[in-house]
């Protein structure tokens, strides 16, 4: 397949504008620009694209709330706090392909009738921070940000926010809290933010992975598009892939693409011929999966009903030698770091799940000690303002589910039974 | 106080913002580059910049992982221990460092050369195990191959 999101990264250069322009970027934004901005929001319907972040919500139908409320000025911003552990899949776009990303805003800002857009940056990629900024002035220089951009008379003013290391913060109204100056802890939905978002104004938050989407169905249109990958979730997705793979890394595949031919096809299989324990196939927050669920299409649909999420369609791999007992405690150490605090569910609960699993961990389990976990964990799930507590909760009600006996056994000889 | 450049960046910031408000986690970014981290008086600099109170500055800095509560090293060594890089080794990395360096997490070594702070994924997990020094990316990391590139922080 060609590739889309990460046409051209190869090239040193391909982070700036005279390289990107070269390989035919830019064009997208004179031909959306000349189209109403409703005609571009029915280009993405036809395209069938649905959010990057995790939740696959259709863009379209987002969009449309946002454009239909009489509230002005609109924003556009784009979230790039890219946080989810195992996620890695925004960053070649940031650091390689920024200008594919502005592109983007620009598409997007005219067709909600934004005059403003910012990117939500992740504090841990200094890096990127650079590069934008550079490609943000470029595009400035050029006339392709501004006022009347290409003459058109059209504004987009973009910039970048940078976070500050608090993974909930990709949460997109704890996003819109910290844009504005505050902690970042999530707001009560509704209203939701496309009606009172950033500044009490209606505001659509889509990941960097989505909007830079747009050129390419603005350049083929929505119905080439939605060839590509499924009828129910169309396009290419940038899937990431860590662990123990011969060779991890970010793969552009169509969406859709087996999470065994993954691992086994385009990853080259298990690190060093060793036997699969257990893939968590979309970033931390979904629910592992033992091997014989791993012949399954990565997508929003069918990763449910097998039993997980695509998420952030971060890939990692856990070969025969890992102890699930500590990678479900590191786990849920990451979920109490970064619980906000605001909901007692989650602040308490991850709180007392990464206590327990460490006292299993450290060969201090008790008997009981697991339906204790289930029994925590049912007492968070579907009660807390955001997701972050339902994913620490189904972390550990998933890792139990299909390996109980690990636990038990971990519990009753006082010691890792995988590793002694 | 802010240096004069130091106000005249905050309010370039600002102008990108609709209230002054907004502008409080760039500022404090500004403020712990200016006073190394933040301290007191960087939190009330910030604080009279942005004519925010300075509870409200330090209420919000200090629910945010990256802003520095205390002084640091020269060197500011972020190691990420989260799964994809536990899977690869990230705790040897931990305890070479603190056998070879004397660095705790969350402490200083001390020469005052190195801090070190446990990260929550800084999104090098294709690259694991892998560490910020400062603002660059260290990735594939091996006991032998971290020595050697802390020692071009000198």
């Amino acid at each position: 397949m060609e590739t889309i999101l990460l046409k051209n990264i190869q090239n040193p250069n391909s982070a700036d504008i005279t390289e990107y322009k070269k390989a035919g970027g830019y064009a997208s934004i004179r031909k959306a620009l000349g189209m109403e901005p409703q005609q571009v929001i029915d280009e993405v319907k036809k395209a069938g694209l649905r959010g990057r972040g995790g939740a696959g919500f259709p863009v379209a139908m987002k969009w449309t709330f946002a454009s239909a409320d009489p509230k002005f000025p609109k924003y556009l911003l784009c979230n790039a706090d890219e946080g989810e552990p195992g996620t890695f899949k925004d960053r070649p776009i940031l650091e390689k392909n920024p200008h594919l990303l502005i592109e983007g805003m620009v598409i997007s800002g005219h067709a909600l009738k934004a005059e403003y857009g910012y990117i939500y940056l992740r504090g841990e990629y200094p890096a990127a921070k650079h590069i934008l900024n550079a490609a943000i002035k470029q595009a400035y220089d050029n006339n392709l940000l501004g006022e009347n951009i290409l003459g058109k008379g059209i504004t987009f003013h973009l910039s970048v926010h940078q976070g500050a290391g608090a993974y909930i913060c990709g949460e997109e109204t704890a996003l819109i809290e910290s844009l504005e100056g505050d902690k970042g802890q999530p707001r009560i939905k509704p209203p939701f933010p496309v009606n009172v978002g950033v500044f009490s104004k209606p505001t659509v938050v889509n990941n960097v992975e989505t909007l830079s989407n747009l050129p390419y169905i603005i350049a083929v249109g929505g119905e080439a598009y939605a060839k590509i990958g499924t009828p129910d979730c169309p396009g290419p997705k940038i899937f990431c892939v860590s662990g123990h793979v011969e060779k991890p890394g970010v793969y552009e595949l169509p969406m859709g693409t087996r999470l065994k031919d993954i691992i086994y096809t385009h990853c080259g299989g298990i690190k060093g011929g060793k036997k699969l324990k257990a893939v968590i196939p979309g970033g931390i927050s979904t629910p592992v999966l033992p091997p014989d669920k791993i012949d399954c299409a990565m997508d929003f649909v069918n990763m449910p009903k097998n039993g997980s999420m695509l998420g952030s369609g971060a890939v990692i791999v856990m070969d025969e030698s890992v102890c699930l007992v500590k990678v479900c405690h590191r786990a849920l150490k990451f979920f109490e770091h970064e619980s906000c605090g605001k909901c007692s569910p989650c602040r308490e609960g991850t709180g007392w799940l990464r206590a327990i699993l460490g006292r299993i961990e450290n060969g201090e389990g008790m008997e009981g000690d697991i339906d204790t976990m289930l029994a925590v964990s049912a007492n968070m799930l579907g009660k807390t303002f955001c997701p972050l507590g339902d994913g620490a909760a189904s972390v550990v009600q998933n890792f139990i589910k299909h390996f109980r006996p690990e636990f038990e056994e971990h519990i009753r000889a006082k010691k890792c039974v995988v590793n002694g | 106080m802010f240096s004069s450049a130091a106000i005249q960046e905050i309010e370039e910031i600002r102008t990108k913002y609709p209230n002054a408000r907004a502008a409080l986690l760039p500022a404090l970014y500004v403020a712990q580059r200016e006073f190394g981290w933040l301290s007191r008086k960087a939190y009330v600099a910030v604080a009279e910049q942005l004519g925010v109170p300075t509870a409200t500055v330090r209420g919000v800095a200090t629910f945010y992982a990256m802003y520095k509560q205390k002084p640091m090293g020269r060197h500011l060594i972020q190691l990420c221990t989260n799964v994809s890089c536990m899977l690869l080794g990230a705790e040897r990395l931990v305890d070479f460092l603190k056998t070879k360096y004397g660095l705790e997490p969350g402490g200083i070594s001390s020469d005052g050369r190195f801090s070190l702070v446990i990260m929550e994924c800084i999104g090098a997990c294709g690259t694991a195990p892998a560490m910020l020094v400062n603002d660059d990316f260290h990735e594939n990391l091996t006991e032998k191959n971290l020595q050697d590139i802390l020692e071009k922080y000198a």
